[in-house]
């Protein structure tokens, strides 16, 4: 299934007309231990780069930003109980959230993995 | 240290601040320095210009009360490993002001019947405000509704902070009726109402029933906010988180802290553990050092104003650490049983003072039941009667025009608190007074 | 007993309490009461109760100790805790200094604490005398119009501020248009929080190269939708803006009004008047610049000094003197119908401001000056002391003003500010601020006040300089610093992922 990134560390995979949201290895390696996860409620409506999702560590709290507009359809309730799979598998079991895709074409302004690696390269 | 520094005067140092606005030399029209000595003189001599809660039969409460304080309170508050300490940053030298702090958040959830609670805020009335402003981020609704028993000041403080946060306050007035403002509160509850805040017991005394305004509440989606002004009255009326409140805030002032002109008081709030990460304010939490010893830390940071800035739950960026360190050791000095006994000793006194107002012709006690503070119509403005009292050497209450004067209604309704330090001369001096006043 | 190792060291140290002399253990009241005990006994006897009261049926679950118990219950936690009254503590922008005990006293005289703060207000003409000298000693010191007493801490006082200015563009009928709050990227997070919380959209300001203000940025931000400015001055890294007159004079231009974070007054109170530089609004943190103590965290209190234009929108109550010298309070919109409201319940933080008369009186105008002087003599000796050592990055743009800012550049790969400031706490002081201010990395703010001597200063450097070393070198002891506190490091990630606010008995 294909898979896109974010310059603002987000990765999204998508799945015919739905999507998965997490955030990357890099991102979770700079926020440190990850204790709390503050998801969407399923029906919440996402816009493109708005704010989605906020991931603490113990000294930050950071937004994660929809990569794409839709509407919010299942979030990974056992982050609940185990942030730290964000820590440990960032980009498979610690996903945050599923959506829908309002607008596909709107992949078009996000980076493959390739692109990404180059980014992350460059920091 | 001049010469280390490469400079040859003072005044190099301030060589970035600009020539026309550095003063050469102190401040015209200002005082020099002056003697330890003389200051405490100075300083006793305005102190003197008091008629002092001690000097005096005293009834005066709405909002600040006077209780017995300890005098290992007072001595132990002013050790300075606590007096000149800092917020407990640095844990790892911090252990004592950091245990106590979670030693505080616990007696403070115990006491209003809540899971958690926080290190504290600024007073009650600021406490207040934060909690409406915590249900509308909860509940995601910008209307607030407010029981016309809130103390006026909180009323003036949450509309101040609503007018700039663009919240919708719905206000009921405040009234002298034998009893609280249920109904009026339950009526006024809807779907875009995101709290109803009532006070346990109210401005007059009255005693709410605040199980059935929360029901109401959760009915339509909303939070009930209980706020506590008198937290002695818990000794004997059940806790408000008990009874369904979902978030309690309240003054923890007649509690170890004193009643010092107002100020500096403390904000007592706690609220249901599902609501933790959007409360604001300091929290204290348990953890274990590198060694495996329990340790305390100050946790959930990332909610507040240095980390989160723009979009922190609040902006407070203190607490009341000494006055909560005065609360607490007084409420570990009574325990549950002491808390008790000093309720039913308050209500007793403000039992045998109604009866006594009661006597009097003219004067007719209001309320229906209270704890330790009742309302009473006079037969002349209540400012007045005080006013007379006063010159007589009594501090006879507080007037509910020296808190709503626009109310024409309550001109002539007068607030009487007790507590155990009410002796019965004083009830007697009170009421003797009283019916020549009113007579 | 030559071949004793270390590990034996511990071995035998340790003790059947968990306690080794002088270094105690101490349990939770909830470990140590019960509900049943207590520590009071009360006069006379409860006879009387209404039936109409609603009761609750068993006491609240709250431990008691007797008075001898409680009295070592708090002496013991004490001695947990570092502060001032043990030695140096550089906390930068937090600003502890010595507090004078004679404060104490008189905070504590019964005119002031034994009054009720709505008794009639002839039976409290001295505590109201005490806000009036205050709030005139404020005034004059500050080079300003008025000032609004009653916020209850700094940022209480930011929130003042930031209302006094939307109350003012309301009248002007600009409140709708003017929405920007612009505020340095240097700021205490207070501001924008404060900013937020008062209903504006905050505009981040980048600082220059110099660790001052941007100028131009700032200038090509103004407009029309600017309802102004929070500068902190002397700011957060420790400099003087050397250009706040021209900002507030180009602020003023477009329309809009300076706010002042009075965090650092304490560096030119004497010296300079901040209504000289155009400032219309700004709070002053009764404990950094008057000592009131800090309490392990407050109370504190924070006066807001307001200009000509946004005095009239003074929160109320306002302490006021009539021609004659007679003080009396105005508590109600319907006597100050401009007023914007009102902040809190009663008069602000009388305890406080009798400790602070008490401390400006001492001192006087000559002292205050004094006060500034040596708080910014002591901050630049440090500076000139361990520049050599430590990277100090604005040290090249000339003298700091009460604090000197250092940061972490040049330490070993995997040592960061933390283990310097770690160190220092097995050196027997308190660390200074770190990570703070945020726009220099790994940043330590080090302000001595005008508490510390020389002596004291150079005990400081002295240790500094050896930490700075080993940070440098990589000294893995630093790691794991402390190891003479009463606690090693904590696990923070452990108290923020399972939070526990308070205590639960065990299950039996």
């Amino acid at each position: 299934m294909p898979r896109y990134f974010t310059r603002d560390h987000e990765w999204i995979e998508i799945d015919g007309s739905t999507a998965r949201v997490g955030i990357t290895d890099f991102a979770q390696a700079q926020l440190g231990d990850i204790t709390f996860v503050e998801l969407p409620a399923p029906g919440t409506l996402l816009t493109r780069g708005g704010s989605a999702s906020v991931v603490d560590s113990v000294k930050a709290a950071s937004d994660v930003y929809a990569p794409v507009g839709g509407t919010v359809t299942a979030i990974n309730a056992s982050l609940e109980d185990a942030p730290d799979l964000v820590n440990s598998a960032p980009e498979s079991d610690g996903w945050l959230w599923d959506m829908t895709l309002a607008d596909p074409a709107e992949l078009d302004g996000l980076l493959d993995h390739a692109a990404y690696a180059e980014l992350v390269a460059g920091l | 240290m001049l010469a280390t520094i490469g400079a040859a005067t003072i005044d190099d140092l301030f060589v970035d601040v600009p020539a026309d606005a550095l003063q050469n030399g102190p401040i015209a029209g200002l005082p020099m320095h002056a003697s330890e000595r003389a200051v405490e003189r100075h300083m006793a001599a305005l102190s003197a210009q008091a008629l002092t809660a001690d000097q005096a039969p005293f009834f005066c409460g709405a909002g600040a009360y006077r209780h017995h304080i300890p005098a290992s309170v007072d001595h132990l508050i002013q050790r300075g490993e606590f007096l000149t300490a800092y917020t407990p940053y640095q844990p790892e030298i911090a252990q004592g002001t950091l245990q106590v702090l979670f030693e505080f958040q616990t007696q403070v959830a115990r006491l209003f019947g809540c899971d958690v609670a926080n290190a504290s805020m600024y007073d009650g009335s600021t406490a207040c405000w934060e909690a409406v402003a915590m249900a509308t981020r909860i509940t995601r609704r910008a209307r607030a509704v407010i029981s016309g028993g809130l103390h006026p000041h909180y009323v003036q403080t949450a509309q101040t902070m609503a007018r700039f946060a663009g919240d919708d306050v719905c206000l009921l007035p405040p009234r002298a009726t034998q009893h609280s403002d249920d109904a009026a509160v339950i009526a006024a509850i809807n779907a875009q109402t995101a709290c109803v805040v009532v006070q346990y017991p109210d401005v007059m005394g009255r005693i709410p029933d605040l199980a059935a305004i929360a029901a109401a509440a959760h009915a339509q989606g909303a939070l009930l906010v209980a706020v506590v002004t008198e937290p002695a009255a818990l000794g004997l009326i059940e806790s408000p988180g008990t009874l369904g409140a979902d978030i309690v805030v309240g003054e923890g002032q007649s509690l170890g802290v004193g009643l010092q002109f107002g100020g500096p008081y403390l904000g007592l709030f706690a609220c249901s553990a599902k609501f933790v990460r959007q409360m604001p304010g300091r929290l204290c939490g348990e953890t274990m050092d590198a060694d495996g010893r329990r340790s305390f830390v100050l946790t959930l940071a990332t909610r507040e104003q240095h980390i989160r800035r723009e979009k922190a739950t609040s902006n407070i960026c203190t607490n009341s650490g000494l006055c909560a360190l005065a609360f607490s050791i007084h409420l570990t000095l009574l325990g549950g049983s002491g808390l008790s006994q000093m309720a039913r000793l308050s209500h007793d006194r403000a039992v045998r003072t109604a009866r006594a107002l009661a006597a009097i012709e003219g004067v007719e006690v209001i309320n229906r039941t209270w704890f330790n503070e009742f309302a009473v119509r006079l037969p002349l403005p209540a400012a007045e009667a005080v006013e007379t009292l006063a010159r007589r050497g009594i501090l006879g209450g507080v007037p509910m025009s020296r808190l709503c004067p626009e109310r024409a209604d309550l001109a002539d309704v007068l607030l009487i608190a007790t507590s155990e330090c009410t002796e019965l001369d004083d009830i007697a001096a009170l009421a003797a007074a009283l019916k020549e006043i009113v007579a | 007993m030559n071949d004793f190792s270390p590990a034996d060291w511990r071995a035998a140290s340790d003790t059947v309490t968990g306690n080794r002399a002088l270094d105690l253990e101490e349990p939770l009241i909830f470990e140590l009461g019960d509900v049943g005990r207590s520590g009071v006994d009360f006069d006379g006897d409860a006879t009387e109760m209404l039936e109409t009261l609603p009761r609750r049926t068993a006491p609240v679950d709250l431990p008691g100790l007797s008075e001898p118990e409680c009295v070592r219950h708090y002496t013991r936690l004490s001695r947990q805790n570092y502060a001032i009254d043990l030695g140096l503590f550089p906390l930068g922008s937090c600003t502890m200094k010595h507090n004078p005990r004679l404060n104490e006293k008189v905070a504590r005289m019964p005119g002031f604490a034994a009054v009720h703060p709505l008794q009639p207000q002839s039976t409290v003409t001295g505590a109201l005398t005490v806000i009036a000298d205050l709030a005139d000693w404020l005034v004059r010191l500050t080079g300003m119009s008025a000032v609004a007493m009653s916020p209850k801490a700094g940022a209480h006082g930011e929130l003042c501020g930031l209302m006094a200015i939307h109350a003012a563009l309301d009248a002007r009928g600009e409140a709708a248009t003017r929405r920007v709050i612009l505020v340095p990227e240097s700021a205490h997070g207070t501001n924008p929080a404060t900013a937020a919380f008062a209903g504006f959209d905050v505009a981040a300001i980048p600082a220059g190269a110099d660790g001052r203000v941007d100028l131009p940025a700032l200038l090509a931000r103004l407009g029309p939708d600017v309802a102004g400015v929070m500068i902190t001055n002397p700011n957060t890294c420790g400099l003087f803006e050397r250009d706040m007159k021209a900002i507030a004079d180009a602020v003023h231009a477009a329309g809009g009004y300076v706010y002042c974070d009075g965090a650092n007054f304490n560096a030119i109170v004497g010296r300079v008047r901040p209504g000289d530089l155009g400032v219309d609004a700004m709070h002053i943190n009764l404990h950094k610049t008057f000592s009131t103590p800090h309490g392990g965290g407050g109370p504190g209190a924070g006066p807001v000094v307001l200009s000509a234009a946004l005095a009239p929108f003074a929160p109320l109550p306002h302490v006021v003197r009539d021609g004659g010298g007679c003080v009396g309070l105005v508590e109600h919109a319907v006597d100050r119908p401009e007023a914007f409201g009102r902040m809190c319940a009663f008069h602000g933080q009388m305890g406080m401001f009798t400790r602070a008369l008490a401390f400006i009186l001492t001192h006087g105008a000559d002292g205050l000056a004094r006060v500034a002087e040596d708080a910014v003599l002591n901050a630049n000796y440090l500076l000139a002391r361990l520049r050599d050592v430590l990277d100090a990055p604005f040290a090249h743009t000339g003298p700091c003003m009460h604090e000197a800012l250092f940061s972490d550049a040049g330490f070993a790969e995997g040592f960061s500010t933390i283990d310097l400031a770690k160190g220092l706490i097995d050196e027997g002081f308190h660390p200074m601020t770190v990570y703070f201010p945020l726009v220099v990395h790994g940043a330590m703010l080090v302000e001595p006040t005008e508490t510390e001597g020389k002596a004291a200063l150079d005990q400081f450097v002295d240790a500094m300089r050896d930490l700075a070393q080993r940070a440098k070198a990589g000294d893995p002891a630093l790691r794991s610093a402390p190891h003479h506190a009463p606690r090693r490091r904590v696990d923070e990630t452990l108290a923020a992922r399972k939070p526990r606010l308070v205590f639960e008995a065990p299950v039996q």
